[in-house]
């Protein structure tokens, strides 16, 4: 068994010609952990990962293995195995030699890879079905008999390229607590990408967000999601209302801020004349004044409300245009066109510096 | 009426078609169960004469022996060279690939006879005499493009992710063409060979000119028309003509049954 160890990009960029693939990127994946590279598409995460397993070789920068220099090393001599999105299993072998051809290649004993592709078809829930041809399976099964032939390799890290991307919904998400237990059963370190956002918060331990080939943000799926640290971070991990402002004035620990809505007042660190976006999550947006411990929003008119089951979806329009979004108890949503007054309790207030 | 009349052209053209090109075979395949010494009509017979005579014939035994075996190995060769030609062209991409490609397709547009020359002029400078190996040379050379060109276009990019897997599983170069490509690929490979064969196995010109003592079959066929039509030289085609038969129905087999299979 193949410890699981630490991986690491410094300073990595890859360019091809004057396009910039992905650059400054310093990325820690500590051994055992599950990490998430979200972005839409064309942000770099799949370069990233290509990086990672070597068929990509960066213009800048190194990339490191438990502490060794891998570069260079080619995809075939490094610890690290990808599972791609297409799964890219043999069509002309059946289930068994396609989880046992990296163990094959290496010349293991023909027992000990029957014992090993067993193990692994096993792991990913697939037992007995060593002899069936893979044109048999269906997509879900295709899925795991991917995950089981990178598996049976014992690589110290996993590389996933949009494995669910292909599945239904209702697999995904199956597919999804699946993929979580076998990276916890398995202790290795697994890198995920997706452009999912749901996917990426009930899988990560590190959510890793990217935007024209740069880290945005990265940390904890709570953290990335209730403290953003760009706008961008803020409005693709879930929805959010973005109010934009000025801070004009500075009270102790607290800091007046200017904006279309009114002037809002909350705890900050941030110099006077600083430009600073509050974004609020819908969820967060109270349809009513302030109370206490809370702070006012302004009013806004609401637009269009949506019944969605156990919530309302309300959009509102503010001054000056603003478009802000709300999800409220249908008991407490407003009719189309009534004037609302907003606030939000003010822990729930994150600051976006520009 | 119009249509009728359009369509009375069309099938009648189709039928003047076809009769134009196989009439010629059907003569020649009827004619060698002829039972007469003078192969012309009327027809009597059947007999199986003349192909007993024939295959009696050490000559034209010999002749398809040695046709089968430079066919075989010829055909193998072409395979083989025009299939590592098609991966890495397919996949390396060098400079310059474009005219490489072309260098490689050039022997299609050359004429045999030049081909042929070319050989006899560059061996007998070379000291070399003529032999069975200098005409399977001679067919290597017209059939590698064709098996390049029938390797290539299925080499396409799935196969290319498929092999890229099996480099990140570990798989060295050799492996990968062995394990991956080469098993993806295969009914193009006998399909190449099937080809080239086909086309070496009736060859005649670079086959004359560079052959002396042993020769091939259509070299055989072709000494036996210069004392005349008779009904061996019919049976002996009708030979050629089954043999090029058998190969393209076998190969129609396997590529059908595969594509059935696939679906």
């Amino acid at each position: 068994m193949t410890a699981a160890r630490d991986m690491r990009l410094q300073g990595v960029a890859k360019r091809y010609g004057t396009t910039t693939a992905v650059e400054d990127i310093d990325l820690d994946i500590p051994a055992g952990s599950y990490v998430v590279l979200l972005g839409p598409s064309g942000s770099g995460k799949t370069t990233l990962l290509s990086i990672l397993g070597g068929f990509t070789v960066p213009s800048e920068g190194r990339v490191l293995l438990g502490g060794e220099d891998v570069t260079d090393v080619a995809p075939a001599r490094r610890m690290t195995v990808t599972v791609f999105q297409d799964y890219a299993l043999f069509p002309h072998l059946t289930v068994g030699d396609n989880v046992g051809f990296g163990l094959s290649v290496r010349r293991m004993p023909k027992p000990e890879i029957t014992r090993k592709v067993d193990e692994a078809l096993a792991l990913v829930g697939l037992p007995d079905m060593a002899r069936r041809r893979i044109h048999e399976l269906s997509g879900g099964q295709k899925q795991r008999v991917a995950l089981a032939r990178a598996i049976a390799l014992d690589p110290a890290v996993l590389l996933l390229d949009e494995p669910l991307g292909a599945l239904d919904l209702h697999l995904r998400r199956q597919m999804q607590d699946e993929l979580r237990s076998l990276q916890r059963t398995t202790a290795k370190s697994f890198v995920h990408v997706t452009h999912d956002q749901e996917e990426a918060m009930a899988l990560a331990d590190l959510i890793v967000i990217m935007k024209d080939g740069r880290i945005e943000d990265i940390g904890a799926p709570d953290r990335v999601y209730n403290a953003p640290r760009t706008r961008f971070a803020a409005t693709f991990m879930g929805e959010s209302t973005i109010i934009d402002g000025t801070v004009s004035a500075r009270d102790g620990a607290v800091a007046n801020v200017e904006t279309g809505q009114g002037l809002l007042s909350f705890d900050s660190d941030l110099d006077n004349g600083a430009r600073v976006g509050i974004a609020v999550r819908p969820e967060k947006l109270r349809l009513r004044a302030a109370g206490d411990g809370e702070v006012g929003l302004g009013e806004a008119i609401a637009r269009v409300v949506t019944f969605q089951g156990s919530f309302a979806r309300v959009t509102l329009e503010g001054a000056g245009g603003l478009s802000l979004l709300a999800k409220v108890s249908p008991e407490l949503a407003p009719e189309p066109g009534e004037r609302v007054a907003l606030s939000a309790a003010k822990g729930d207030l994150m600051q976006i510096a520009d | 009426m119009k249509r009728i009349a359009s369509l009375a052209a069309v099938v009648g053209g189709l039928v003047a078609f076809y009769v134009f090109i196989y009439l010629p075979v059907a003569v020649l395949v009827l004619f060698s169960f002829h039972s007469g010494r003078v192969p012309m009509p009327p027809f009597e017979g059947p007999t199986i004469e003349w192909y007993l005579e024939v295959l009696g014939d050490g000559k034209v035994t010999e002749g398809i022996a040695n046709s089968i075996l430079v066919g075989a190995v010829s055909s193998a060769l072409a395979t083989l060279l025009g299939f590592l030609a098609a991966y890495g062209m397919a996949r390396h991409r060098p400079p310059g690939s474009t005219a490489i490609q072309a260098a490689i397709m050039m022997p299609l547009t050359m004429s045999y006879l030049v081909i042929g020359l070319g050989l006899l002029i560059l061996f007998s400078a070379l000291d070399f005499g003529k032999s069975l190996w200098l005409v399977g040379i001679g067919h290597v050379v017209i059939n590698l493009p064709l098996c390049f060109a029938i390797v290539f276009s299925q080499l396409g990019g799935q196969q290319a992710a498929l092999e890229r897997a099996a480099r990140d599983l570990g798989a060295s170069e050799v492996q990968v063409i062995t394990r991956v490509t080469v098993p993806m690929v295969w009914p193009a490979l006998f399909a190449a060979f099937c080809l080239a064969f086909t086309f070496s196995w009736d060859e005649f010109v670079i086959a004359f000119l560079l052959t002396s003592f042993d020769v091939t079959l259509p070299v055989v066929i072709w000494s036996m028309l210069r004392t005349g039509l008779n009904p061996e030289t019919n049976a002996a085609g009708t030979l050629v003509f089954l043999v090029s038969l058998a190969v393209a129905l076998v190969f129609e087999l396997v590529v059908l049954r595969r594509r059935g299979a696939s679906s």
